[in-house]
């Protein structure tokens, strides 16, 4: 439950001078409802803040990291909405890492879910005290008052008073409280914004080049920093010799970054730092470092001979994480057996805006410009590798270049913050392309095994499906080998389809790299084995792909995993509100479907595709049309994504993100590929770490279901079903399976 | 010590010749516009117009531009008038909107080498630039849009 407090003296939001301002601050869980007398010098700690001045300017302040998502557009939308506050009005400002915004964890693909209602409520709140506040103006009903774009009306007299006018009064006004009988929400009907294709409030800066990134920013005094880190995990400095860096012009000193033993976390990896009076002479002197390494432990990983232990693990019984019916018995009288191993590689995040931040510190004080996927863990961890106290430090969030989950770890933020401290003046630490490459927290590689057994009729009657995976959770934990329940929900245990016996297995595997989450995470290998699995089963039931995964996944109903006795988290959202709800996976299906030309007849070497997969509580299916070169090349010419993410807040945006996921899961399924040889990546930069560029891009259509159920993820979903999508309609070209990624052209070739 | 133009406006720089145009655009001369992505000519984040032509800045060093004008995007236009900044602008084209000063840099030469681009056209001018988030689709939507825009102002232009 959210909470509002009035916090119109406490001059939070600094209105200009003489501007008395209407300042409402949010605090989920409080007990009391203090009206604006009692809130003066109040202690509390609200999660969001809005602001009215007496000009009108309305001032939202977004909490959350604005990624490419159109997040810091979207959450205000919501506000702005309830408010009746005329759009160019609102002025979006962005927070900095605090507790008092409640959670600014950007990742998950969860803001909307866990704040519309917040921001519904911030801005209902504040429109009732405003007509509140006209009321008592006018000396008349509260319920005659009704806000209109910016103004409060008298309704029977269409008397007005602008939003700024009322602001004075307003802010003396006692709290609604939020009990949905005092609290009045606006109806659908009547929603300004909210449905609307709203452009993004950073669309004019970026555009004209304005728009500042983490890697923008410019301190006075500022110093340029570039890390030389141990190319292998865990690894550290045995010895260096600075002489020729400190040769260099421009070089000004030459720091050691103390090395975090693995598991490393959210801390720096350590190396040898060259600090310069610009970028450039700070990567010049680093090619001029001789260090001696101590490579340590993972000096042997190598994903060759890697792959073949997970794929060996992947054929051994594992740890069961769900079961029922009796798998091995339905498997030995099945009158089919289909059995197929699939492969996914580590992926690098590959942000354009490679990690980079600035950092001051100044009387045991440190503040830092940062894109941070999540400015209060930031907060955290530079406060511990400085050993200064949480409240002295102060995360600057930033916009981010891109992040795809590499910004919601610190590590380079902890490095600039640590440097700053060190050297004694600001500095800023840009990592090069290859650091990012070589160092990132990698998307874990990933290797399955699933079986199923037919029936006479091409039925399946029983599942079973094994992962084996490096945990992201060994990246904090030594020793952790096995995936964790929030880990294995993602496209593993939760498989929707309707068969009587079906087994989940994990088995384990050890890290020799840092494993960090990447845009859909385990979704991404998951739904790569499902989904091609499940249109291997219907060509090996001899039947249409989008026929069999209709039976597939059965009758219309809600899978309840916990009554099963699965450990099932569901996106750390509720059940009832969230079910796994397979009538909307024949929804989106049915709509892809009929969208795309299904059935209709296509050129030779040309083929269509079906996958359909819920991740982050949407709904997601996918269609893709490709066309097979004679030489192999793969050409995409459209691709149809019908998507069910609940309440839509800004249609554009769901759509933008969609058409992105599909190019990033064209580069999961065609091009990219990390590979360690000696413990050390062998990528380097987008010379051979390639990613979908514009050439390869599909005709994409975005197909959204209207719905009013409550807002879900829409950031990641889009990326799992894609790339089995694109992978089954190359068997539909070719008659070739694709079970590995990337997908080599040259297995496409014609005979 | 080299003196380059940019954006119209000369500037004496004090620095090593070799340094690449990027980094003495951000960090000498302090405009950040101009995007780092690779620093070996594979992304386009970094591009700039030389005498009119879209250049990687991150491989052209400060000594090769004494002489030459320079445009970022801060000077594409005053305002965000370009046509293909308009047309970005009405096809919402950014996500994180990072690669986009390139890609606008980019399209703009197009532009102006190709006022029709056919689609293959298109592609072979926009596929050194990439976008991570993935604003393809969009790109070449905007830029076919732009180049009508641009093809129309200027017939009406001539009809007067
Ligand atoms: S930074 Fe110049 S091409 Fe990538
Ligand atoms: S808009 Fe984010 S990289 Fe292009």
């Amino acid at each position: 439950m959210t909470h509002i407090i009035n916090l119109s003296r406490r001059d939070l939001l600094k209105a200009g001078a003489g501007v008395s301002a209407l300042v409402l601050g949010m605090h989920a869980g409080l007990r009391e409802f203090p009206v604006a007398q009692a809130a003066e010098g109040a202690s509390f700690e609200p999660n969001v803040y809005l602001g009215i001045d007496e000009t009108g300017l309305v001032t939202i302040v977004a909490h959350r990291s604005e990624m490419g998502t159109g997040i810091r557009t979207g959450l205000p939308m919501v506000l702005a909405d309830e408010l009746e506050a005329d759009w160019s009005r609102v002025k979006v400002l962005q927070a900095n890492g605090d507790p008092k915004y409640g959670d600014q964890n950007t990742d998950g693909s969860r803001s909307m879910r866990q704040f519309y209602q917040t921001m519904r409520v911030a801005g209902a709140t504040a429109r009732q005290m405003l007509e509140d506040a006209a009321a008592l103006t006018w000396h008349v009903d509260p319920n005659e008052c009704h806000a209109r774009n910016h103004a409060v009306v008298h309704t029977p007299t269409g008397r007005q008073l602008p939003f700024g006018d009322l602001v004075k009064l307003a802010a003396g006004l006692p709290v609604p409280s939020d009990d949905h009988i005092s609290l009045h929400f606006k109806s659908p009907q009547a929603r300004r914004y909210v449905g609307k294709p709203v452009p993004i409030v950073d669309l004019h800066d970026i555009v004209r080049g304005q728009a500042k990134y983490g890697i923008d920013t410019v301190l006075p005094g500022m110093k340029y920093a570039s890390i030389e880190r141990c190319p292998v995990y865990g690894g550290k400095v045995r010895s260096f010799d600075s002489k020729a860096a400190l040769a260099v012009p421009g070089v000004e000193q030459v720091v050691e970054v103390p090395a975090t033993p693995a598991p490393s976390g959210f801390n720096p990896l350590g190396g040898i730092a060259v600090i310069a009076n610009s970028t450039w002479a700070a990567q010049q002197g680093r090619l001029q470092l001789k260090i001696d390494w101590d490579f340590g432990a993972n000096a042997g990983y190598d994903t060759t001979s890697y792959r073949k232990e997970l794929e060996a693990t992947a054929q051994k019984a594992g740890r069961v994480v769900r079961a029922e019916g009796d798998v091995d018995g339905a498997l030995q009288s099945a009158a089919k057996r289909v059995s197929a191993d699939y492969f996914v590689p580590h992926y690098s995040h590959a942000p354009m805006e490679v990690p980079a931040a600035a950092a001051r510190v100044e009387n045991s004080k440190c503040e830092v410009w940062a894109p941070s996927q999540n400015p209060q863990g930031a907060r955290t961890t530079v406060a511990d590798v400085l050993s200064l106290k949480e409240s002295d430090v102060t995360i600057h969030t930033t916009l981010l270049g891109g992040a795809f989950g590499r910004k919601s770890k610190h590590d380079f933020i902890a490095e600039a913050a640590w440097l700053a401290q060190k050297i004694g003046a600001p500095v800023k630490v840009t990592w090069t392309r290859e650091d990012d490459i070589q160092h990132d927290y990698f998307h874990a590689i990933c290797a399955q095994h699933i079986e199923a057994g037919l029936d006479g009729n091409g039925a399946a009657t029983a599942w079973l499906h094994r992962t084996v995976f490096p945990p992201i959770e060994a990246t904090f934990q030594p020793s952790v080998t096995y995936g964790t329940a929030g880990e294995l929900q993602q496209g593993f245990m939760d498989v929707p389809y309707a068969i009587a016996n079906v087994r989940c297995e994990n088995g384990p595997a050890q890290n020799h790299v840092r494993i960090g989450w990447y845009r859909s995470v385990f979704n991404v290998p998951h739904a790569f084995a499902v989904c091609s699995f499940a249109d291997e089963l219907a060509a090996a039931a001899g039947r249409d792909p989008v026929e069999y995964l209709r039976e597939l996944i059965g009758p219309a109903r809600i899978i309840d995993l916990r009554a099963i006795g699965v450990d099932y988290p569901n996106y750390g959202a509720p059940l009832d509100q969230y079910p796994i709800d397979t009538a909307r996976l024949h929804g989106v299906l049915d709509l892809a479907v009929a969208n795309s030309g299904w059935g209709e007849a296509l050129p030779q070497r040309h083929g269509r595709g079906v996958a359909v997969h819920r991740s982050f509580l949407t709904y997601v299916a996918v269609v893709a049309h490709v066309a097979i070169g004679n030489d192999g090349q793969i050409a995409i010419p459209r691709i149809d994504m019908a998507v069910d993410c609940g309440l839509v807040v800004n249609p554009d945006r769901v759509r933008s993100q969609f058409e992105g996921a599909a190019i990033m899961a064209i580069s999961n399924a065609l091009y990219s590929n990390i590979t360690a040889k000696d413990g050390r990546i062998e990528q380097s930069n987008f010379t051979d770490y390639d990613v979908a560029r514009t050439d390869i891009t599909p005709e994409t259509h975005v197909h959204i279901v209207e719905s009013s159920a409550p807002p879900a993820g829409v950031g990641e979903p889009g990326v799992p079903p894609t790339a089995p999508a694109i992978c089954n309609a190359i068997f539909a070209a070719t008659g070739k399976r694709i079970r590995a990624l990337p997908i080599d052209p040259s297995e496409l070739k014609s005979t | 010590m080299p003196r380059i133009s940019i954006n119209g406006v000369a500037h004496d720089i004090d620095a090593d010749p070799q340094m690449p145009l990027l980094w003495v655009i951000r960090d000498i001369l302090g405009m950040t516009g101009t995007k780092f992505g690779c620093g070996v000519g594979a992304c386009g984040a970094c591009t700039v117009h030389i005498d009119g032509s879209a250049t990687r800045s991150c491989m052209t060093a400060l000594a090769d531009v004494a002489g030459h004008e320079v445009t970022t995007i801060e000077g594409l236009s005053a305002d965000g008038s370009h046509p293909v900044q308009q047309a970005w602008v009405a096809h919402n084209v950014p996500q994180c909107g990072y690669c986009q000063a390139g890609q606008i840099m980019q399209a703009a030469d197009l532009m102006k080498q190709t006022p029709n681009p056919s689609e293959q056209q298109i592609i072979d001018a926009m596929s050194g630039n990439i976008c991570r988030c993935g604003t393809y689709q969009r790109i070449r939507a905007a830029i076919t849009a732009a180049t009508d825009l641009h093809a129309s102002t200027q017939s009406s232009s001539k009809a007067r």
